[in-house]
């Protein structure tokens, strides 16, 4: 068990070009088509994540236009009734599911094996399947919309209308699916992430010598483990009803349907954090490199972090204020709800403390960040507001909400999100994004969000509720909506400014070099694009922001195998090397195990006895996937 | 890189080991835990309604103890092989491994089996009212956790006698094994909620 001559030569033996050339043939993905599917190279994965979620996001932003187009002016008859109940379900669940969480999860995979110095993901096949699975759930509700059978219920599918009696037909169906699809990809992710990040670490990067990004997505992979589960029993138990005639929330056989809003928004407030946290991790990142100076309160961030993940579980409730549950409760879930400001104003106090004591460069990233910080401050103190019943009674379902939940998702996670790519984009493609278009973007989106979404709060406290495909001229409501929707179209022309952005700097950005903006975390000391192989020599860390403590290279773990994939692996707290465990190759299984899992979630809609059919099938697939091919997988 | 002074020599490394010090068991314990997650919240649902009803169980007679117990002691009993087979496992010793899930393997088989009979003995069937939908959905989600353990269980011990029943195998049989404790430990809790506490209500 111990080292023996097959797995010679090690990464000791050999120097220069050729070491690095053989690593990268023994971690790069084969060429031609079967090797593009095949791959479990987590940038590759993570790209193609990345790129899926943004198309997504563009169809979302698209659906939005649409509806601010009809809502411009009283009486419009530019989209009916029928249409506007979908578009705004597939805004709202396509924002949510399709591209806020898996976005976050995407950046993570690509990201956190770098920023931890592994060669891999823990268990990269099951990453690829999730990402096939992610892919086949959007498609799902793309193509059922295309068709119109998109759902009409709402994000949140509240019943009895999304049951069987008030949803005929297949569009809730599709829904629910969605949920399984999106969630078996969301949960693998996590407990990818949770692996990798406690036992794939270099050497001598102790707990508390994570970046904090990576802590930002351990604490979110640990919400997810805990949060997803809720929706899809719920969505599980909705498609049972709807299919088999249970009675989960049939009240009229003894059901309820207050017990889907408590399963689901026990899924959905942790969701709203399963959103922000990674953000504030980019923040953390971005803030050090572009005041160049490590991070105001590292252990506070980190205790921030943990702590808004517990309180995110003790809120719930708040989203059900409404429907008259016991007062005693409610005012816990008040308490809680305000609680939650705490860590979150600590985390910005750092933030501006790190910025006040640095020489900060205005980058577009740092502006974005900047940008982030006003708007959820706003966002913040609006959701105080709304954190108080009787605030909340009067508010609820208006537009007020609307404008509330925009400035908390867009400003404390879209915005940092595009920081993050301004400041990752030359290590994903080695090259820098345009400085000058990126401040013009910067300005555009800052400046037109704010026309689009501020208005809403007087709206919404104006009256106006949500959810509504038109309103009468006598309600007084056509100038601010007319403002709205002009603030929309800018806010959407913003994102097809950062695309020409993109499509423009990866034919004639600068390039980046290792590490364009100085920064101190690991993902910078390798090339830009990493190679397969992310290290051709595993960085050992002594310090928390490793590449400013050793500005002349790091010290490196060596005797690793050269021809077969290999990684360390390591203690939990102290990350100390333990063992030199196999990193599987590419494979085309978990491609078909995604598949066959996907025609079974969506036959399933139609018969219920595509779960048995299909879990053989399935069961089959993974039997293939997990069958070792040659010895060398014994090790 | 290479040569800066603290750098370190990973080569005497072992390639595999047993427990905790695995990726492999770390992923287990994450499936683990996400789905005691899912029990957690099923079992929550479950109380919820028998809190909100006026009588519970709805309109039947809680359902038969006799497969239930049965079930339960053919899980408890299997209990003692799976920590055989785990022990098996880290000494290594393929033979003993082979036996014991082979042991496995039936010990997984037979609670299966009598699954079928409590599921015919619960008095009552799941479109009929929200108790027997839940009574229904808690008990598919213990089953397949059962046929997924058991299929995994079966496929190991096909594995281990072909020529890959050798080193890091020795650790996904242990695995195999914890995945076994927490199917029979969700199991105790599920027959606690459905099989009892409708007694204790009724009383």
């Amino acid at each position: 068990m111990n080292a023996n001559d097959k797995d010679r030569p090690r990464d000791n033996e050999l120097a220069g070009r050729e070491l690095e050339e053989r690593l990268a043939r023994t971690w790069g993905t084969p060429r031609g088509i079967l090797g593009a599917l095949s791959t479990v190279d987590h940038k590759i994965v993570g790209r193609r994540y990345i790129v899926t979620a943004f198309v997504f996001l563009c169809l979302a932003g698209l659906s939005a236009v649409v509806m601010r187009a009809q809502l411009a002016v009283p009486g419009n008859t530019l989209v009916g009734p029928d249409r506007y109940n979908q578009l705004f379900t597939m805004h709202g669940t396509t924002m949510m599911f399709l591209f806020a969480v898996p976005v976050m999860e995407a950046f993570a995979v690509y990201l956190v094996p770098l920023m931890v110095g592994t060669r891999n993901i823990a268990f990269p096949r099951l990453n690829a399947f999730s990402y096939w699975v992610y892919l086949f759930g959007g498609l799902l509700l793309w193509v059922a919309f295309m068709l119109n059978i998109g759902p009409d219920v709402g994000w949140f599918a509240y019943v009895p209308l999304s049951g069987p009696e008030y949803s005929p037909g297949k569009r809730a169906d599709i829904w629910a699916q969605m949920i399984t699809f999106t969630e078996v990809s969301a949960l693998a992710v996590a407990v990818e992430i949770i692996v990798t990040v406690l036992k794939q670490r270099a050497p001598g990067m102790t707990l508390d010598r994570i970046p904090l990004f990576v802590w930002a997505m351990l604490v979110t992979s640990f919400l997810i483990i805990f949060a997803m589960p809720a929706v899809m029993i719920a969505s599980t138990m909705l498609i049972l009803d709807r299919l088999v005639g249970t009675h989960m929330f049939n009240p009229a056989e003894g059901g309820d349907a207050l017990l889907w809003q408590h399963l689901f928004w026990f899924f959905g407030h942790p969701e709203v954090y399963i959103i922000f946290l990674p953000a504030t991790g980019m923040v953390s990142m971005i803030v050090a490199t572009f005041a160049q100076r490590e991070v105001f309160g590292y252990l506070a961030l980190v205790l921030a972090l943990i702590a808004v993940g517990f309180l995110s579980f003790g809120l719930w409730v708040h989203h059900m204020f409404a429907t008259g549950l016991p007062q005693l409760g409610a005012s816990l879930f008040t308490a809680s709800s305000m609680m939650i400001a705490i860590p979150n104003g600590l985390q910005i106090f750092c933030w501006i403390a790190t910025l006040w004591d640095g020489r900060p460069r205005y980058t577009t990233s740092l502006l974005f960040v900047l940008g982030f910080i006003v708007t959820f401050v706003i966002g913040g103190l609006s959701g105080v507001l709304v954190a108080s019943v009787p605030l909340d009674t009067q508010v609820h379902d208006t537009y007020f909400v609307v404008a509330h939940f925009h400035y908390v998702l867009i400003g404390g996670a879209v915005f940092p999100l595009l920081g993050g790519v301004y400041y990752w984009f030359p290590k994903i493609t080695g090259r820098l994004l345009s400085e000058r278009i990126g401040k013009w973007h910067f300005w555009l989106a800052f400046v037109s969000f704010n026309v689009a979404f501020f208005p809403m709060h007087i709206l919404g406290l104006e009256g106006m509720p949500r959810r509504v495909y038109t309103y009468q001229a006598e309600m007084g409501w056509g100038n601010l909506n007319l403002i709205v929707t002009l603030g929309s179209f800018a806010f959407f022309l913003s994102f097809v400014l950062f695309l020409c952005n993109c499509i423009y700097s990866l034919r004639r950005g600068l390039v980046a070099g290792p590490n364009p903006w100085n920064a101190s975390s690991l993902e910078w000391a390798t090339s830009s694009p990493p190679p397969p192989q992310n290290f051709t020599l595993i960085p050992v860390v002594r310090s928390r922001d490793p590449l400013w403590s050793s500005p002349e290279g790091l010290p490196a773990a060596t005797g690793l195998s050269v021809d077969r994939r290999e990684l360390i692996v390591s203690t939990v707290v102290d990350a100390e090397p333990d063992l030199r465990e196999a990193s599987p190759d590419p494979s085309i299984w978990p491609l078909a195990a995604a598949g066959a899992t996907g025609i079974a979630f969506v036959a399933s809609i139609f018969t219920p006895w595509a779960v048995v059919w299909g879990g053989i099938i399935v069961g089959i697939l993974f039997i293939g996937w997990f069958w070792p091919k040659s010895e060398k997988e014994d090790k | 890189m290479s040569e800066r002074p603290g750098g370190i020599d990973v080569s005497g490394l072992p390639t595999y080991a047993f427990g905790s010090r695995m990726t492999m068991a770390w992923g287990t314990a994450g499936f683990i835990v996400l789905e005691g997650t899912g029990f957690a919240l099923a079992i929550g649902a479950y109380l919820y309604l028998a809190v909100i009803n006026p009588a519970w169980p709805i309109g039947v007679a809680p359902p038969s103890l006799f497969w239930s117990t049965l079930v339960t002691l053919s899980l408890l009993i299997s209990v003692w092989p799976n920590h055989v087979a785990k022990r098996s496992a880290r000494n290594e010793n393929l033979a003993l491994v082979r036996r014991d899930l082979v042991i496995m393997s039936i010990a997984g088989v037979i609670p299966l089996v009598l699954r079928i009979f409590e599921f015919r003995a619960l008095n009552i069937g799941w479109d009929q009212n929200a108790y027997g939908s839940i009574l229904w959905i808690i008990l598919g989600l213990h089953t397949t956790h059962l046929i997924t353990d058991v299929g995994d269980t079966l496929v190991l011990t096909a594995l281990m006698f072909t020529r890959h029943g050798k080193g890091r195998r020795f650790s996904d049989v242990e695995d195999n094994a914890v995945y076994w404790d927490f199917v029979v430990i969700s199991w105790l809790v599920v027959y606690i909620v459905l099989y009892w506490v409708p007694r204790w209500l009724t009383t």
